[in-house]
This record gives structure tokens, sequence and C-alpha cells, in this order.
């Protein structure tokens, strides 16, 4: 074994210089403190986490810095009745972009030969989910996907080597089939697990958003950009960043992002200067981009680029017994989540989930059986406990007897409907409704009779619009 | 009469918008733009929450919180209610105070 060089060692942990170059290229945040707490050094990806610049960390406290839940529930730092040991822990903190980021943070004292605290090393590991607060989600379970049909097994049995390359992934599908699960799962499989996986939206943002969102910008460089952003293509350093809605990305940034794939630098808005990240692209699309190619609304070289490997999900009607293995996963998932003692589906509703379209694929079907467990007032989930919409689509199996005469639907001049079919989001409002008159407006009461988390609640009464 | 919520920690600024027990609401009144009344007073949370501070914020009249870390749901939140957050501040409470009713806060500062 070669001896070591101890006065290289020395060099590298006694230069600033040296020693910041050597954390930046570790894949976890890191900050050194002094022994009050006081920042001393952080590295790269702590500065992409928090959305803190380097210079502004140094010398602030850690609790401010960090803004972490767990600097007020027990942190080695802040409580000093007893000699300080290190601590690992699941917590959560609160970036400059005001997100709510889920990590694992460990705290280890360094200490001298008189076992006196020299310094502390934090180190923070993104965790990708908050699997708790999230009931309607995009997830397909906790965290898996689930399927025995021949399509999405050969993805499955493919997904292990593909984690293992670094190849840019294209993943096409309908709406609500799975890939943005499908993206995180090769995420979780690659040895960039240790990284963040971060997603960006580019059908949810606006168009003159979506660059800084990308790459950051720097103070000043827009209107209201009173700091640093340091874009998601940087706090994605180590990890993957999942582009959703590719096809909506404007095509200057196309052009943008083609260059960072060549040569993966990000130029922030307003700043002249580049930075390289190590990231991992994957993109998703459930249009058809070869057709925006030849209608020139999407640049055909950074199809090329993002089409190394590709990914097809299939629709959820394609997928044969998928349906029925879907529908019991969900069954036990919601059963568990909202204590409800239902235990199977009826002969009729099971042909009837059997036969139903399923537009908006495994998502649809994931909120009909939320839907059916929380109505259910038994063990079984019958006719009546699924939604009323499910009734009026086409390719109703013969024979099936509705579960109970309607009153008639009131028409319109028109001769059209005048009350539209129940909707899922309408069903929701009502819940949310009935649960704060039941508990006289209570929301924490109230997030409880659902079943939901309280920012769930919070978040679903934001967007239906009720105060 | 112009109210200002300020999540605490002990005498600074919290370093969490939803994890503050103590809240302290300033009553300002001025009478010209460099002289005024200034009444505070200092609230604590049963449970601290984003949710209860937001409450608290709406219920009190406040026109500007001053805080460090806040989500984005809760910014928008109290924005969308008509409240001014300066969000991304930390210091003692007395320095951010003299600085804001000097007209010098300015959001991502540390005031130690």
């Amino acid at each position: 074994m070669p001896a070591i060089d101890t006065q290289l060692l020395i060099d590298l942990l006694s230069h600033e210089e040296a020693l910041t170059l050597l954390l930046d290229e570790l894949p976890a945040a890191v900050a050194l403190l002094d022994a009050d707490g006081s920042v001393i050094l952080v590295n790269r990806a702590y500065a992409s986490l928090t959305g803190l610049e380097r210079e502004s960390a140094m010398e602030l406290k850690c609790l401010h810095a960090l803004r972490c839940d767990f600097c007020v529930s027990g942190c080695p730092l802040m409580v000093r009745d007893k000699p300080m040991e290190m601590c690992s822990t699941n917590a959560n903190i609160i970036s400059r972009s005001r997100e709510k980021i889920f990590v694992r943070l460990t705290v280890s004292p360094l200490k001298d030969k008189e076992d006196r605290v020299r310094a502390v090393v934090e180190t923070l590991t993104p965790l990708s989910h908050h699997i708790l607060d999230e009931t309607s989600g995009s997830a397909f379970g906790l965290g898996e996907l689930v399927g025995r049909s021949p399509q999405v097994r050969k993805i499955f049995s493919m997904t292990p080597s593909i984690a293992q390359t670094d190849s840019p992934v294209l993943i096409t599908g309908e709406t609500g089939t799975g890939k943005d699960m499908l993206a995180e799962e090769i995420h979780k499989e690659s040895d960039r697990n240790d990284g963040p996986f971060i997603k960006v939206n580019c059908g949810a943002l606006p168009e003159h958003l979506l660059e800084s969102e990308f790459f950051g910008h720097v103070k000043n460089a827009l209107p209201g950009a009173d700091h640093d952003k340091p874009g998601r293509l940087r706090m994605a350093h180590g990890g993957s960043l999942f582009i959703t809605e590719i096809g909506d990305l404007p095509y200057s940034l196309q052009t943008k992002l083609l260059s960072y794939m060549d040569d993966h630098m990000v130029h922030p808005v307003g700043s002249h200067k580049g930075m390289r990240t190590d990231v991992r692209i994957m993109a998703a699309t459930q249009h058809d981009l070869e057709t925006m190619v030849r209608q020139k609304r999407f640049r055909q070289d950074l199809l090329y680029r993002l089409n190394v490997i590709r990914l097809n999900l299939p629709p959820l009607r394609q997928r044969g017994d998928d349906i029925r293995l879907l529908q019991d996963h969900f069954l036990k998932m919601f059963r568990a989540r909202f204590g409800r003692p239902v235990e199977r589906f009826s002969t009729n509703a099971e042909r009837l989930l059997g036969s139903y379209a399923y537009p908006g694929n495994v998502r649809e079907l994931r909120n009909i059986i939320e839907y059916a467990v929380n109505f259910c007032d038994g063990k079984v989930i019958r006719m009546r406990h699924l939604p009323g919409y499910m009734l009026d689509g086409h390719g109703l199996p013969e024979g099936l007897t509705a579960p109970q005469p309607e009153p008639p639907t009131p028409v319109g001049e028109d001769g059209t409907r005048a009350i539209p079919p129940e909707r899922w989001e309408d069903v929701q409002r009502k819940m949310i409704l009935d649960a704060l008159v039941k508990t006289g407006g209570k929301k924490q009461q109230a997030a409880k009779l659902l079943g939901w988390g309280r920012s769930t609640l919070w978040r679903k009464m934001k967007h239906f619009g009720i105060e | 009469m112009e109210k200002i919520l300020i999540p605490l920690l002990d005498n600074e600024l919290a370093p969490r918008f939803d994890l503050a027990a103590d809240v302290l609401v300033v009553s300002l009144i001025r009478e010209t733009s460099a002289m005024g009344r200034v009444e505070e007073m200092v609230t604590v949370l049963e449970d601290p929450s984003a949710e209860a501070m937001c409450r608290l914020a709406v219920k009190a009249g406040v026109q500007t919180v001053i805080c460090a870390g806040i989500e984005k749901e809760f910014f928008d939140f109290l924005e969308w209610k008509g409240i001014r957050v300066l969000d991304d501040i930390c210091g003692p409470v007395d320095v951010i105070l003299e600085a804001y009713l000097g007209g010098r806060l300015a959001t991502g500062q540390s005031y130690y």
C-alpha cells in the first residue's frame, strides 16, 4: 500500500481554496461550522440546495443559513446542556426560493485530543419525496410502479440498465400513465440516487419565468429579482433534472437547453459567468415531438439529443389485467391511509372498473379508488360508491344494473344537460366543505377527518378557492 | 396605523415562519415621517404553524409581515390577502424594526 502523502493532505485541508474545491466535488451539501455554530465554509451543493450565495452564508449562524426544523427540535448545536455527539435525522429546510425541502441531515462535531469541539460538519442529502403529505399527486403508490402486463414488465426490466447509464431519457405516454414515477425510479436506481431529483414542469410556468427557473438569475437581472436564484439545473447538481411537458418549452429555451446538454455549463440570466454542473437530463411529454418538429415547434437537434433512450408508457386501457392489479393496490393504499374497513369490490363495481376507458389513465383510476374508499360506508365498494360520471361514458357492460334510479336531469333550452356529470374535483370540493361544516370551520380537525395533512387541505382549499 | 407581524426566536427574528411560537405584533402610528408611536404586543401561539401565523396576521389586521424562511404557499396566501411580506431577513428584532422604520429594510439581508 503506498504511503499517504500527509503533507498533500494537510495542504488540501488547510487552504480555503483547495478545501472548497475538494468539498465542491461531493454530491452532498456540506457546511463547516465553528464551535458556536457560525458558518465557516459551504460547498456548491449546499449553496444550490439552500439557494444561499456562499458569500452571504459566511459567519451566519447555522440556523439562519439552513432554516431547518431540526434547529428547534433538538439540534445539538442549539441544545448545549450535554456533550455534543454526532446525530443524524430526517428534517426539512426552507430554501431561498421558498420551497420546503426534505433532507437527511447529519451533524458531526470535530473534536480535538482534549475532547473539545473545534468545529462542526453538517451534511445534507435531499430526500426525493415527502410521502406522508401526498394524497393525490401524480404518484402511483408509495414510490413504486405497479404492473404485470408484458409492455410494462418490459419497461421495468430495462430500468436498471438504463439507470446505470448517464444518457438522456425521453419518456412518452398519455397523461396519467406514470411518466414522472418512471423517471424517479430511474433516478433512484442510478448511482445518482444520493443526489437530488429535481422536477420542472414547462407547462405549469409562465414562459417569461422558465429561463430563470431553469438557469437561475443574478440579483436585479429581472424585475423583482431581489436576490440571486440558483435555478433548477444548479439545484440538480450531482443528481437528475426531470423536465415534464418538454413540448411546452419555448423555442428560444430549447436552444439554451441544447447548449447546456452539450457543455454542461449553466449561464444564469444576467450573469456573464458560466458554472459547470453535473446533471442527468430526463424529459417527458404526452405530445408527438416528431410532429412538432415537422411543424417547426420543436427543435429537431434537441429531439435527437433527448432521444438517446426512449420509453413509451402504454395507456391503462391497453394494460389488460393491470387494471385489476392497480385497483387492488390503490384499495390497500387508501384503506390504510384513511383507516377505513373497506375489503373488496362488488361484482358489478369490478365489471364497471374493468370496462371503463380511463382517459386519465392510472391517475384517474387512483382518484376513482380514493373517491370510492372515502364514500364507502361498509366493507364492500358498490356501484353507488363509484363516481357518477363513470356510468355516463360509453362502453358500459351490458346488463349492468344502475345503482339507484336518479332524479330526472334538468334539460336546458337547447336540449343539453343543464347539470354536468359529477367530476372528481367537484366531489373533492364538496368533501372539503362538508368536513369544514362538521368541524365548525376548524381546518386541522377537517384535515384529520378527511385523512389529509394540514398543508394538503390548505393547498386544496386554495385550489378550489375556498376561504 | 400600520401593523407589522414578526415571528420571534427570543429577541431575534425566527428563522422559520412556521415554527415560531412567539409573535411580535407592532402597531405603528406615524405622526411625521421620522416621529411616531410604536406599541408592541407579543403573542404566544399554542401550536406553532404557518396556518396559525397566517390566521393571526389576517385577524390582527396586519399590513406587513417581516420574516426569514416562509414557504411559497403561505407567502402567496398572505400576498393574496393584501399583506406585504418581507422575507429572507435575519437579525435582532430591534435592529430590524429600526431599519424598517427608517425605510432601510431589504429582503435577503442579515442585520447581525
